[in-house]
């Protein structure tokens, strides 16, 4: 039997914290020491086709991390607000979807949100230390008081997930909830989710729990259900149970095969070390051609020309 | 001999040493200006550029306020500019004698002026650096608007924004080569830096260096 995720009730008494800067394995624009332990990497499993677009998940979200989302206009789409924002750190994107092959109408909701990426490209792009840290159950978190808002994130991301803030110009996305997870707690959206698309644990166990459901789903005509779990960058930490994963795109434009763009690994890479090396040389080249060469100085005899002409032109 | 690349302003002073006005308070005003911009949006820059140089925002108050200030820098730098660029494009169209300057170099970095072609205003290296700077600038103010978060993200896609983050520090690497050499040659060339504090240069500098400039103002006193 399929195992159920119900996540225990908050420890409100004294609850301790198991998550701290100790256990970072990543840290934007600097390096950390390498931890004393390894935590076990978790994952929240997202099943989409267990979603009932309740946007429970949201209301939860917004509920824990005690943020207010604007009151919207209809765009005419079930999708609200339109689009991820500095408030709104995750969003059901549905999708009408005809089947070429039944020729039914398929409604794809996804839950889009951060996909905290083994390889993160946020932390990757971000110039500021300490801005971006990654633990070592995988978790990526942004650290308000480092963010400059400079929107590099937004560039390093495959996923268009970070937001800036246009009040105090920082850039907000997904926790995972690692508040919740330091106390041994699931994230807001994996509690309230009625239905159980939303499960969260260990990244073993949701990779098993998603394996059941995958045979589920395909004993039940989804020849091509799966995981999504994206290679392209190392694997993801929040992952998708897909009906129809050899496309992925179907599902409101998840990348088929995410990973950091070319352009960012060369802007971040040989782009820095070359410009670097480049303005290294050319301040020695001076250097060495004025102790090699000395001044270049105007002589008296140039004096000597210049009044005999300027003298010339006079008379 | 046509004056072609006498500027407003320009003219020689008899004495001992001859002295030879080559730039105007505006002239100067302006290029302090730019340069000024220049050394500032280089240090911002660079402080975002590599981990390794971020301690540089402390100049500017913190990584917000220096993320807030670069591009308006950068808006202040490009009008600024754009004032030199009115003033001295003119003296800096190509002419034939500056293909063999180019072509003697050697003679150049070795201090052998009396092998080379003599030369208006401006010798082929300056010119080079004009317009190096020229359109690097534009370069920079068209890649650095579509980076400029706070009030354009919404017209560029991620992807353009990508695109630009990388001409954008691509083309910041080359300007900043394009200043040292700049800023070298002023070292090198002894009485330059006088040209843009005080305005003038001795005669014996203009004949050493700008010998055809000195030959045109001379000649034009006459008429």
């Amino acid at each position: 039997m399929a195992f159920e995720f119900e996540l225990p009730n908050p420890n409100t008494q004294n609850p301790q914290t198991n998550l701290s800067e100790a256990d970072l394995v990543r840290r934007s624009a600097s390096s950390v020491p390498v931890p004393a332990r390894q935590l076990t990497p978790v994952a929240k499993l997202i099943d989409v086709s267990k979603c009932i677009g309740c946007k429970a998940c949201q209301s939860a979200c917004l509920e824990w991390n005690d943020k207010r989302a604007d009151i919207g206009i209809n765009v005419g789409v079930y999708d609200n607000p339109p689009d991820l924002t500095p408030n709104m750190f995750t969003l059901m994107r549905f999708t009408e979807w005809v089947n070429p092959e039944t020729q039914n109408l398929e409604w794809l909701i996804r839950k889009d949100g951060c996909m905290h990426c083994e390889d993160p490209g946020c932390l990757k792009a971000c110039p500021a230390p300490g801005a971006i840290v990654q633990y070592s159950n995988g978790i990526v978190d942004f650290v308000h008081e480092n963010c400059i808002g400079c929107g590099y994130c937004v560039k390093g991301c495959p996923f268009n997930i970070p937001r800036i803030s246009q009040v105090d110009n920082k850039a907000y996305k997904c926790t995972l909830c690692s508040d919740r997870i330091a106390v041994g707690q699931g994230p807001a959206c994996a509690k309230a989710c009625p239905t159980h698309a939303i499960t969260f644990g260990t990244k073993e166990e949701m990779q098993q729990h998603a394996a059941d459901r995958i045979k589920d789903l395909k004993s039940r005509g989804y020849q091509n259900a799966g995981l999504y779990d994206p290679p392209g960058v190392s694997g993801t930490h929040v992952m998708y149970v897909l009906h129809h994963a050899d496309k992925p795109e179907i599902y409101a434009g998840l990348p088929n095969d995410p990973h950091i763009s070319p352009i960012v690994e060369l802007w971040k890479g040989a782009t820095k070390y070359v410009g670097l090396a480049a303005m290294g040389i050319f301040a020695a080249i001076g250097f060495v051609h004025h102790i090699v060469e000395g001044p270049n100085r105007v002589s008296r005899d140039d004096e000597e020309s210049a009044k005999r002409l300027a003298g010339s032109g006079r008379s | 001999m046509t004056a072609y690349d006498v500027e407003p302003g320009d003219s020689v002073h008899p004495g001992d040493p001859v002295t030879v006005d080559r730039y105007t308070g505006g002239a100067r005003i302006n290029h302090w200006i730019t340069a000024t911009c220049l050394v500032l949006l280089a240090l911002s820059g660079l402080a975002l550029f590599t981990p390794a140089l971020f301690f540089l925002t402390g100049l500017f108050g913190g990584g917000q306020l220096t993320r807030a200030i670069h591009p308006w820098l950068g808006v202040v730098l490009f009008f600024s500019f754009f004032g030199l660029f009115i003033r001295f494009w003119r003296a800096n169209l190509w002419r034939s004698e500056d293909g063999t300057w180019l072509a003697r170099l050697r003679d150049v970095l070795t201090g052998h002026e009396e092998r080379l072609p003599e030369v208006g205003k401006y010798n082929a290296g300056q010119k080079a650096v004009f317009w190096l700077m020229s359109i690097l600038i534009i370069v920079l103010i068209g890649s650095g608007l579509v980076l400029w978060d706070q009030y354009f993200a919404a017209y560029t896609t991620i992807e353009q924004k990508r695109l630009a983050v990388l001409v954008h520090s691509m083309a910041a690497i080359i300007i900043i080569c394009v200043w040292i050499v700049h800023v070298y040659a002023a070292i090198w060339v002894r009485g330059t830096i006088r040209a843009m504090t005080r305005g003038s240069v001795t005669g014996g500098w203009a004949w050493r260096h700008h010998r055809k400039w000195l030959r045109e103002l001379v000649g034009g006193k006459t008429t």
